[in-house]
Order: structure tokens, then sequence, then C-alpha cells
């Protein structure tokens, strides 16, 4: 089929827009999942080990969070970053940091969800040992993260094939602004609904590609994690 | 070098504990001191393992107190305990060593020598790059009495280490708690399996229902016990 010839051919001979498109939206989306990180691993490893009034509602909270609709976390982030907005002095709507904060409000409550789950599991098993080795408080919190790294890691996979799969939240936020804030989605939404299919299905395979890379090294983490960590 | 502060003699006073109005551990006095390894008898729900748990400070007794060479809230540096089914870290045989050394504030330099002499006590030279929760279990047992013998304790609590294990794994660990009682470390540990307790113990208590029945050194414990419940006990009867 000439579609499909023309969008092999775009990705062969590296076309400066899709390249252009693909690198901004890694740049967005691995932005947003360390960011999410940073804060959803520890905010999980803190509902996980602490007690506290509301706790249970927390977790029904995070866990119900994680099917946040993405067009609902655009329009909260564009309400916030608009000129009228409370962050409207920022002056970031329809730029890749408002694209990467509306991401990371995504895939955080994923991070933090699954982190709180993996922790408290291993800190069940762990309790009484780290107790009897004399661990420290602080101390305790780095063992069960790096003792639950692969399991992390897994959730951060997880979290990015959301951020990368994602069009609702990006397009409200960015804009969709040729080579500025395109993404592969919202520009695969685009060039569909313009009619040039080769270069959405070009974009497509490259997406396709992406979510079968992250899958693979999910996968090699949970290998890695038998292997050395039995 | 031993620190002069020592956890022991270890004292329990008049303890009871309660679990949601169940009494557990009912108005035990217990005095353990240096010497011979002191073993607790009795059969399952006797108070075994929560005496244990008392013991290394991770129970607050309901009624009653606990004390380490005379002291109360003293943090676990000098005692250690073997669970009856050791939760291995997500880390090699070494690197568990090596993690349980770094609590106990052994310099860097010196963890790895350590743990491979660890891992020589316990039979478990050469296999310290495996990771921990694959190996059997008898050599987890081996890796977590390893691992609780790396802050050099004065005493070494033992639940049911042999449990669940096949009799050349038994013996193997056995001779390990002997070489480790010849060290000078005192040995608590529970059982329900009479021969290791004539093997092991030089003084025997027996827990029934929370209290104790009988204690006194093993010998006339099995030749002579004193109480009705012990003298059926060493006979082998059943102890409901």
């Amino acid at each position: 089929m000439p579609t499909d010839t023309s969008a092999l051919d775009l990705i062969l001979r590296a076309d400066p827009a899709l390249v252009g498109i693909v690198r901004l939206s890694l740049l967005v989306s691995l932005s947003a999942v360390v960011l999410a990180a940073l804060i959803g691993i520890p905010l999980g490893a803190l509902i996980a080990l602490t007690r506290f009034p509301g706790r249970n509602g927390a977790i029904v909270l995070l866990n119900a969070l994680m099917g946040l609709p993405p067009v609902v976390v655009g329009l909260l982030v564009y309400l916030m970053l608009s000129r009228s907005g409370p962050l409207g002095s920022w002056g970031i709507l329809f730029t890749p940091q408002a694209m990467i904060i509306a991401q990371s409000i995504l895939v955080m409550p994923i991070v933090a969800a699954l982190a709180r789950q993996t922790i408290e599991d291993l800190w069940e098993e762990y309790r009484d040992e780290l107790a009897a080795l004399n661990v420290g408080p602080v101390r305790r919190i780095f063992t069960l993260i790096y003792d639950a790294r692969f399991s992390l890691l897994t959730a951060l996979l997880a979290g990015f094939g959301r951020a990368a799969a994602e069009v609702g939240a990006v397009i409200i936020v960015g804009g969709n602004i040729d080579g500025f804030t395109r993404t592969m989605t919202t520009a695969i939404a685009l060039e569909t609904s313009k009619g040039d299919l080769p270069l959405a299905i070009g974009l497509g395979m490259v997406l396709i590609s992406l979510v079968i890379v992250v899958n693979a090294l999910a996968w090699g983490a949970r290998r890695a994690s038998e292997r050395y960590a039995g | 070098m031993r620190a002069p502060s020592s956890d022991l003699p270890l004292m329990l006073e008049d303890v009871s504990i309660l679990a949601r109005e169940v009494t557990i551990l009912d108005k035990i006095t217990l005095k353990i001191a240096a010497g011979e390894p002191t073993i607790l008898v009795g059969p399952n729900g006797s108070g075994k393992t929560t005496l244990l748990r008392a013991a290394m400070g991770l129970i607050a007794p309901t009624r009653g107190r606990v004390t380490w060479g005379g002291r109360e809230e003293v943090p676990p540096a000098r005692r250690s305990i073997v669970f009856q089914r050791p939760a291995m870290l997500m880390r090699s045989a070494t690197g568990n060593l090596t993690y349980a050394l770094a609590a106990a504030r052994v310099p860097r330099a010196e963890r790895k020598a350590r743990a491979d002499e660890l891992l020589d006590l316990v039979g478990l030279a050469g296999r310290g790059d495996r990771p921990a929760r694959r190996m059997s279990g008898g050599e987890q047992q081996r890796l977590a009495l390893a691992r609780a013998l790396a802050k050099d304790p004065d005493i070494l609590l033992l639940d049911e280490p042999t449990a669940s294990l096949d009799p050349a794994a038994i013996k193997a660990l056995e001779d390990i708690i002997r070489n480790v009682a010849a060290r000078g470390i005192k040995v608590v540990m529970s059982t329900h399996n009479l021969g290791e307790a004539r093997r092991l113990a030089g003084e025997i208590v027996l827990l029934h229902r929370g209290r104790i029945v009988e204690t006194g050194d093993a010998q006339s414990f099995f030749t002579q016990p004193k109480t009705e419940d012990a003298r059926r006990f060493v006979a082998g009867e059943l102890l409901v």
C-alpha cells in the first residue's frame, strides 16, 4: 500500500518533522515520569509506612486517581495556568512545561499507588527482621525502596506508557503547536483529520514500537529481579 | 572484644501478654543467664514464640517487665533472633550479611571479610553470590543464623529453627548452634522436638498454656520431671 510505504519511508530516512515530534514526545513523557517518581515514590512510601486518620480513604482516592480522565486533567491544568488562573503568572500555558505538569499529574497516582502497595507488602515481610537488626527509621525506608526497585521500575514504565499514549491532556494544555508542542499522539489525531495518513501511520508505528520497548523493559526488569534478588 | 554493657542476664519479671483479651503469656518469671543453651519446649500455642519475641523486645508486655543486663528500653544491639520463617532481603547471601553488618555499625572496609567468615561458619562458603531468596529452606535458615550473628550478640534467640527441615539440614543447623554456644553466645531456642531438646539443652523451660510448668537443668528434666505435665510431656504424651 502506498501510504504504508510512505510511512515507513518517513521513519527510515528519519524525516525531520517526525523526529522532532518523537523527540518532544519523549522529552515530555520522560520528564513527567521523573517528576511523578520524585513525588509519587516518597508519597507511596509515606502512606505505606504511616498510620493516620483517613488513611484508608487516601488509599481509595489514590487508587481511583489512577483512572483519571486525561481530558479532565488537561482542563484543570488549563484552568490553573490560563491567564486568569491562580498560576497564570507563570506564563507556561501552551508550552512543553505545561504538558509535563499535566502528564505528571496523570502518572503520579499510578506511581504512588503501585509504590504504596509494593512497599507495604515488603514492609509486612521485613518489619520484624529490620526491627531485630536494629535498623533505624530512615534506613528502613531506603531499604524498602531499594529492595522494591524492580517493582518500582515496572510502575515507572507503566506510568511512562500512560503518559506517552495519552492525547487529551497534552492537546488542551499544549495546544498542538507545530514544532513546539506537537507530540506523537496529538500529531496522529491532527494528521488523520487532515487526511495526511503517511505521517500519522509513521508516528503510530513509532508509538507502538515504543510501547513494545517499554513492555520489553518491564519484562527485563522482572527477569533481573528474579535473577539478582530472588 | 565485647562491649562492657551486656544484655545478660535477660530477665522476665511477672510478664503477662494479652492479645484481644486472650492471655498468651501468663505471669512468666524467668532469668536467662550466660551458659549452656536454654531450650523452650511445649506444645503449639503454649507461648514459646511470644516469649522469644518479648525477650527480643519486639512485643511489650501487657504487665510485668523485661530487662536486659538490668536495664529496660535497651535497643537490640546485643541480642539477635532467628524467626521460624526468616525473611530474606532481596539481595545476595553476602548482601544480606553486609546489610546486617552495616546495621551493626561494622566499618565498611571490614564487612566483606566478616561476611565471608560468617558464611564459612554456617557452611555456606562460596555461595555468597547466590540470591538469598532462591536458596533452599535449610540454607536460608543457616543464612538467617549468620545474619543474626553479624552483630556479635550476647544472646541468640531461635524460634523453632529446624521446623520443616530434613534430617541432614537439622544436623547441620544443630552443629552450628553448638558451635555458636561454644563461642560463649547464650542460645535460647524453642522447639517441640524432644529429641532436639535432649541433644542441645543445658536448661529446659516447659511452657503450657502461656505458663511455665517446669524449669531446670536438662538432665533432671528428662530423667526426673517434677510435675505431672512434665512427666507426660517427656513420656511423649500430648499436652492439650
